[in-house]
């Protein structure tokens, strides 16, 4: 499991130093930031999904493509599975994991639930990416209620 | 939005797989992966590989000094009595730890303070076919030697240390070189003043 600690203290210091917050951090100086680390995140998850056996790229139906996220993408990433799926069957699903490995070490409770979303950019950008290998344009966001032992996912599928 | 009203899809998680599960990636994959989207990003910021190559030095050493802490925690190791016990221990233990790989060590001079590590291939560029165009002094691996310096400094131990030969640039190892640097004497005695 070593070597999942050392990309957790590389991800730490990519959102130190790739979101440093600028003197007067405004609105668009903050989206900035989180740009670059979601489009990191974009590119791992491109060459995550392009590394999955071919069978697997067929996918026919979103709650497919959901699964496999769900369990075999957030266990090969995060070893567990996530918590809880709900959809409102309009192309629009909630993940849930309730206790996210990479807000683990920050706190717990809502302490720091502000800086949270530092910490979840590249995570986000990871999903796009591999949901776009597998056909799906998607927009995901990350939204934090209380360090870490909730966390919920949206974003809105829909087919290339 | 109405999602928190609609039915759980909880039972879908927790129904076996019909078909076998595919692999998604190995432990390593997403390490390297990430770091190899870093650099990329690095050289996209700076126009220099120098910079890139100190940028990265900066990181290493940012992720040595917590590093060191979780090695520490996980090897039970006993005290330390020389450079070359120091620098084996880097080598045997921390980069099998870490990268699933160990490289030989030779000590490069009779005070026994200069040593170098020797890998068959650069670690973190399984994914590297070559250095990008123009980029040719690129050391990819950079952070590895801010991880190591910052690590040993977090035990009180000075160090340089630097790529001396890439396998990405065309030479025929990967060898990372550490010298340490005596500590002057008056530093001891600093906080007593």
């Amino acid at each position: 499991m070593a070597d999942t600690v050392l990309f957790e203290f590389l991800h730490t210091e990519m959102v130190a130093e790739l979101w440093a917050p600028d003197p007067d951090p405004g609105p668009g100086g903050q989206k900035t930031s989180l740009t670059v680390l979601e489009s990191m995140g974009f590119r791992v998850g491109q060459t995550l999904g392009e590394r999955l056996p071919q069978e697997t790229l067929g996918f026919r139906e979103e709650l497919d493509v959901l699964r496999f996220l769900c369990k075999d993408l957030w266990v090969a990433v995060f070893h567990k599975q996530m918590d809880s799926l709900r959809t409102n069957h309009q192309g629009t699903y909630v993940l849930q994991d309730n206790s996210f490995r990479l807000l683990i070490p920050m706190a717990s409770g809502l302490q720091y639930v502000e800086e949270a979303p530092k910490f979840l950019a590249f995570t986000c950008g990871l999903l796009c990416g591999t949901l776009h290998t597998l056909g799906f344009q998607s927009l995901v966001t990350a939204f934090v209620t209380a360090l870490p032992a909730c966390e919920c996912w949206r974003w809105c599928l829909h087919a290339h | 939005m109405g999602v928190s009203d609609t039915p759980t899809l909880d039972k879908h998680l927790s129904r076996q797989q019909e078909t076998r599960t595919p692999v998604v990636a190995k432990n390593k994959d997403l390490l390297i992966l990430t770091y190899g989207a870093l650099v990329a990003q690095l050289c996209k910021d700076y126009e220099k590989e120098e910079d890139v190559n100190k940028y990265l030095d900066k990181m290493g050493y940012g992720i040595g000094t917590r590093l060191v802490e979780d090695f520490l925690a996980r090897s039970s190791l006993r005290r330390c009595h020389s450079y070359s016990e120091v620098t084996h221990i880097i080598a045997e233990v921390a980069f099998k730890m870490y990268l699933g790989v160990t490289p030989s060590v030779t000590c490069k001079n009779s005070s026994r303070n200069e040593f170098s590590l020797i890998l068959d291939k650069t670690p973190l560029s399984e994914f590297v076919e070559m250095l990008p165009a123009g980029r040719s002094s690129l050391c990819y691996c950079s952070l590895l030697c801010g991880i190591i310096r910052g690590a040993l400094e977090m035990v009180h131990l000075a160090a340089d240390v630097t790529f001396l030969q890439d396998k990405l640039k065309g030479d025929s190892v990967t060898e990372i070189g550490i010298t340490f640097l005596k500590q002057p004497e008056e530093k001891k005695y600093r906080w007593k003043q």
